[in-house]
């Protein structure tokens, strides 16, 4: 008898002692005055903010370090605009291609497919259907019509500018030009780039008249 | 002349145990039948509208389905019966090319352009009318009812999900039975065979009394010095390793104010971590998404496909935790149309360093290309997140000095390289002989 009580007793002790561990909540700490900081940590909770939310959106008519304005409004017409006039002010170069090659496998590539034919992941899982191919013909994919999509957003896609700054825009729609001119079977656009550099009259010609609008656009 | 009772035994357990094995390894299929019937409804469902359904069925998911759903405005208007509304050649006219037809100024067209914020409709003059007219075949289907009984899905699906751990338990209690069954049967035996004993005149010895165990072991001072070490060694231990558990968060699994399942997201769906943890790359934190993020997919996602659903948590549940989102954010899925009124989420952070510690996200995601699972765990496979790593020093420490710094194609670095692999008489450097053990380096 005497032992089934002790028995009793352990379990209950141990019984207690397991259900004191709960991972819903964090453990004790030793001197909490040192773990926790002294200015406003990030995504903290603090009182003087609005809605105690320490995460707060930059205050209005102000911009970030390195920030570029975008004039081109986010309506149908800003977007044929930017079609027809908005050029890529950076150099294409392999190692741009590289990165917005890697920035495209992180934020396109699950829709819009890693060759860019339309069929990602969540395509092929038919979470988003209906994701045209660069490819399509009555699309008509242009650098300046990439990087207005991705800064704004365009139908059920939505805007990408929180996640990528400019330049990181740029490469991604670098990345895409390629993936279309492979789609298409044309040479790579850093064959292109490189071809026009050394190429013949015509050539320069046409790189030229597209480098004018640039030119035109940047002062404003 | 003597009873036996289990002469046949030997020949007859093999049989026995078979019979035994059976019965508990049969296993009733309940849902094999709503999955019949559903096959049933769609049969019956009506083939023809003057096109093929099949072929507008892909042709819809491939040209359409990124604006248009079925039965709710999207980006564009709810597509199904839309071939009763209008004209048939108004519709090929619209589809071919809806910015012609606005621009030719036809009342209608200029009506439904306005109707749904000025989305332009991308042209597909590749359509060809029997291809509209497939897809129009389509989306004339009408809309499939629901067909077992109410939550007789559900209920189906969690008998199919929970059948293993049924049958499991089944098993196990009924030998945890047997079991009892064969103490109880051993008692009886021994009572039986002492009454019997009793009976042919056996005599038990009477026991001596016997000096109680524990004040012999009080009276045997070695063993009660040998007991008190060893208490004190195990209670030293356990007091070490309490102590050093204290301020460690390891195994911390808060619950979150939305369900958000990383394993839905970046296991099923393979999204990036970068997708929305797009900070990590870049600065110190690794950050929380904003639901702007969340919003971009979905504005488009409102509820989770019925395979989604498991025994744990429901369709409904998940599409619970979407109407959150959607709260908080103030978007009118109904209008598709942002109301302006958002609510902050407060989630809680999971993985908090003591504010004595740095620690930089980019220079290991970005310069060093650490996997985020190699300090997070196995995050594609969390329902619910949980702190993997201890997060201690002595947890970074051992990952400084056992991993190599990638020095190539690093110029910059050649030289002092150079003379730090000489000076250890090492080809690679690990962090801690690069300077990484220095208590500045992440303690300021």
């Amino acid at each position: 008898m005497k032992t089934l009580i002790n028995i009793g007793i352990v379990i209950i002790a141990s019984a207690t002692m397991v259900s004191c561990f709960n991972d819903k909540k964090p453990n004790y700490q030793y001197f909490p005055n040192m773990y926790a900081p002294v200015g406003y940590d990030a995504y903290g909770e603090y009182e003087v903010f609005p809605g105690q939310q320490e995460a707060m959106t930059p205050p209005e008519n102000t911009l970030s370090r390195g920030y570029t304005i975008y004039d081109y409004e986010n309506t149908t017409e800003g977007l044929e605009l930017a079609k027809a006039e908005l050029q890529n002010p950076y150099e294409v170069t392999e190692k741009d291609l590289a990165v917005g090659s890697q920035l495209y496998t992180f934020y396109c590539a699950v829709c819009h497919g890693d060759t860019g034919d339309g069929k990602g992941i969540l395509v092929t899982r038919e979470k988003f259907l209906g994701i045209p191919s660069y490819a399509d013909p009555a699309r008509n994919i242009v650098p300046g019509g990439i990087y207005h999509v991705q800064t704004y957003g365009l139908n059920a896609m939505g805007s990408y500018a929180s996640q990528t700054n400019e330049k990181e825009r740029w490469q991604i729609a670098m990345h895409v030009m390629d993936l279309k001119a492979a789609l298409n079977g044309e040479p790579s656009i850093l064959e292109t780039a490189l071809a026009t550099q050394t190429a013949d009259s015509t050539k320069v010609e046409t790189t030229n008249s597209g480098a004018n609008t640039t030119s035109e656009i940047e002062p404003k | 002349m003597k009873k036996v009772n289990f002469i046949h035994l030997r020949s007859k357990l093999p049989f026995l145990l078979l019979v035994f094995l059976l019965t508990f390894s049969t296993t009733i299929f309940s849902q094999d039948k709503p999955a019949d019937s559903t096959a049933a409804t769609e049969a019956v469902a009506p083939a023809d509208a003057g096109g093929d359904v099949a072929a507008g069925e892909a042709l819809f998911k491939a040209n359409c389905a990124a604006c248009h759903k079925m039965d709710a405005k999207a980006v564009g208007p709810a597509l199904r019966g839309v071939a009763d509304k209008y004209d048939r050649d108004w519709l090929y006219k619209w589809i071919k090319n809806s910015s012609a037809l606005i621009a030719s100024g036809d009342a209608l067209a200029v009506k439904l352009f306005e109707e749904n914020n000025k989305a332009v409709m991308t042209p597909f003059p590749a359509l060809s009318e029997a291809d509209m007219d497939n897809i129009l075949a389509y989306t004339s289907q009408p809309k499939a009812v629901a067909v077992p009984a109410p939550g007789g899905e559900i209920a189906g699906a969690a008998a199919s999900t929970d059948g293993g751990s049924v049958s499991n338990s089944l098993v196990l209690g009924a030998l945890a039975l047997i079991f009892l069954l064969l103490v109880i049967m051993l008692f009886l035996v021994t009572n039986t065979l002492k009454r019997i004993a009793e009976a042919n005149g056996v005599v038990y010895e009477e026991k001596e009394k016997r000096t109680p165990i524990w004040k012999a072991f009080v009276q045997n001072q070695f063993l009660v010095l040998v007991f008190s070490i060893f208490l004190i060694l195990s209670a030293g231990y356990f007091a070490y390793g309490y102590m050093m558990q204290v301020g460690v968060d390891q195994g911390y699994a808060p619950v979150q104010p939305i369900h958000y399942s990383h394993k839905i997201h970046a296991g099923d769906n393979q999204i990036d971590c970068n997708f929305c943890h797009s900070s990590a790359r870049k600065s110190k934190t690794a950050g929380i998404p904003s639901l702007n993020v969340c919003m971009n997919c979905h504005k488009n996602i409102s509820e989770v496909a019925p395979e989604t659903a498991t025994a744990e948590y429901s369709k409904e549940f998940y599409d619970g935790e979407i109407a959150k989102l959607y709260k908080a954010v103030g978007w009118d899925a109904a209008n598709q149309q942002y109301t302006g009124k958002t609510e902050p989420v407060k989630w809680v952070r999971i993985h908090n360093l003591p504010d004595f510690v740095y620690f930089n996200h980019s220079q290991h995601v970005t310069v060093a290309g650490v996997a985020c699972q190699t300090c997070h765990g196995e995050i594609q496979t969390m329902e619910v997140v949980e702190q993997f790593s201890p997060l201690t020093m002595g947890w970074c420490i051992d990952c400084h000095r056992t991993t190599n710094v990638n020095i190539e194609s690093n110029e910059y670095y050649a030289k002092i390289h150079e003379e730090l692999s000489k000076k250890y008489g090492v080809d690679k450097l690990t962090i801690a002989e690069m300077g990484g053990l220095e208590c500045g380096k992440c303690h300021y």
